[in-house]
């Protein structure tokens, strides 16, 4: 339950960053944070107690398992995460060099 | 050895981490701390009997702060000071997360305790996953067998990220163009 | 610029030997990705990152004179439709789409579990393929002003 709401708080303090930063490299960090927090909230709910990892190995009696199912659902999600980053640092560059400023308030023209 | 201690732990750790990689200065000590909080999910997946992805997040939150470091530290740009108004509205910001934070309290409540998932559809799984698929690693059987789909869908979004940098950077940006036809002008 | 000569001789001397101990070991875990942790997607990024070691140590030039990069380019596109051939395989041979086909073998062997090793190499490549070529791309924009 605790260990629930800490995340929840590292989403929260991610979403404080896309909403009140200026710079767009920190709104880029901020929207990584969001990404981490999704991904571990989503390993904390297949948790199980007392339980090893979701792999057989030989001559090894099996026990409880933690869930597969979101760890595989996360694993495909990070992999997607990194190529929208590496697409929203492509998309920073540019407006730097268009505008030579990271500061999104200076940034005013979207046309052209 | 209870999980739920080192857990907290590391998450507190994650969110002073944040918490400084968004407020400091110096753009190379928030990419670094961007860094920790990265690999702290790192290790938190590891708590959580999770190897797999815990191999998969330390290798791409390396490849995050190369990526980072490489694009964004030689620039030359200067922080302009935050405004009046942009300090209220950052203090309106933070009063009205705590209070979603403090009425989702509630929320969390309702959701199946730590420890305990509901295992429907994954408890077939892991009953019949190495019969059915012969993979010994569950996860694997998983994302390639039973939600290939999934994988597929995975490829094309990677597939179509890619893309989309490449033509992002290859266009030239309209003011270098002007300058060009400028100086055309003048010969 | 200085920085496209790449390191010292020491930095390129390690390299020299430790890029081909990186590449063995990303293939190392795309292949025994159905038996240990790992898999496709772990072993495409320490293949990514051994390549990028090199364009780190190395610099473009060389780089762009050891690797193909079009050829890189077409790798990665083929690797995608591989996905798909492999998708409609199944359906001819085992009636749905992406059906595990192929003999399932022996449970802890390593030619086993059908098209999921094949799809892990697969996947290995496009994800290794892919993100070298986004630094590689991210890295060629000259965006220093005055340079």
């Amino acid at each position: 339950m605790i260990v629930y709401l800490l995340c929840f708080a590292l989403l929260l303090v991610g979403l404080y960053g896309v909403l009140t930063k200026r710079d767009l490299i920190k709104i880029i960090l901020s929207l990584g944070i969001l990404g981490y927090a999704v991904n571990l909230l989503l390993i904390l709910f297949a948790y199980r107690n007392d339980s090893i990892y979701p792999i057989l190995a030989k001559g090894k009696e099996v026990k409880q398992m933690v869930d597969p199912l979101p760890q595989a659902l996360v694993l495909t999600s990070i992999v997607i995460e990194l190529g929208t980053t590496a697409m929203l640092v492509a998309l920073a560059i540019k407006l730097f060099e268009k505008y030579e400023t990271f500061d999104i308030t200076q940034i005013r023209r979207l046309k052209g | 050895m209870p999980v739920e201690p080192w857990l907290i732990f590391i998450l507190s750790v994650m969110i002073i981490a944040s918490i400084a990689a968004l407020e400091m200065e110096d753009i190379l000590s928030s990419i670094v701390a961007i860094g920790v909080v990265g690999l702290g999910v790192s290790l938190s997946f590891l708590f959580l009997q999770a190897p797999d992805l815990a191999i998969v997040q330390f290798l791409f939150e390396i490849f995050a702060v190369i990526i980072l470091v490489r694009a964004f530290l030689k620039k030359d740009y200067h922080k302009e000071k935050p405004s009046t108004i942009n300090k209220i509205l950052a203090g309106v910001t933070v009063i009205t997360l705590a209070a979603i934070f403090i009425f989702s309290i509630s929320v969390f409540e309702l959701l199946p305790p730590f420890g305990e998932p509901l295992m429907t559809t994954a408890q077939y799984y892991l009953d019949n996953g190495a019969k059915d698929t012969g993979a010994a690693n569950l996860v694997s059987s998983i994302v390639l067998d039973y939600r290939a789909y999934d994988t597929l869908g995975e490829v094309t979004v990677l597939f179509a990220a890619i893309l989309g940098t490449f033509t992002i950077l290859r266009i030239k940006s309209k003011s270098k163009k002007e300058k060009t036809e400028l100086d055309h002008a003048a010969k | 610029m200085r920085q496209n000569d790449g390191m010292t001789l020491i930095v390129k001397t390690v390299t020299r030997i430790s890029v081909w101990m990186i590449l063995l070991y990303g293939i190392y875990i795309i292949f025994h990705g159905h038996l240990s942790p790992g898999g496709g997607f772990a072993g495409g990024v320490i293949i990514a990152l051994a390549f990028l070691n090199v364009m780190l140590a190395y610099g473009r030039k060389f780089t762009s004179d050891w690797l193909n990069i079009s050829f890189l380019h077409d790798v990665e596109a083929a690797s995608a439709t591989l996905f798909l051939i492999i998708g409609i395989l199944g359906i001819s041979i085992g009636g749905s789409f992406l059906a595990n086909f192929l003999m399932k073998g022996e449970l802890f062997a390593l030619i086993s579990s059908g098209t999921i090793l094949p799809l892990n190499i697969v996947i290995g490549i496009k994800v290794g393929m892919s993100l070298f070529l986004v630094v590689w791309v991210l890295a060629g924009s000259k965006t220093v002003k005055g340079e």
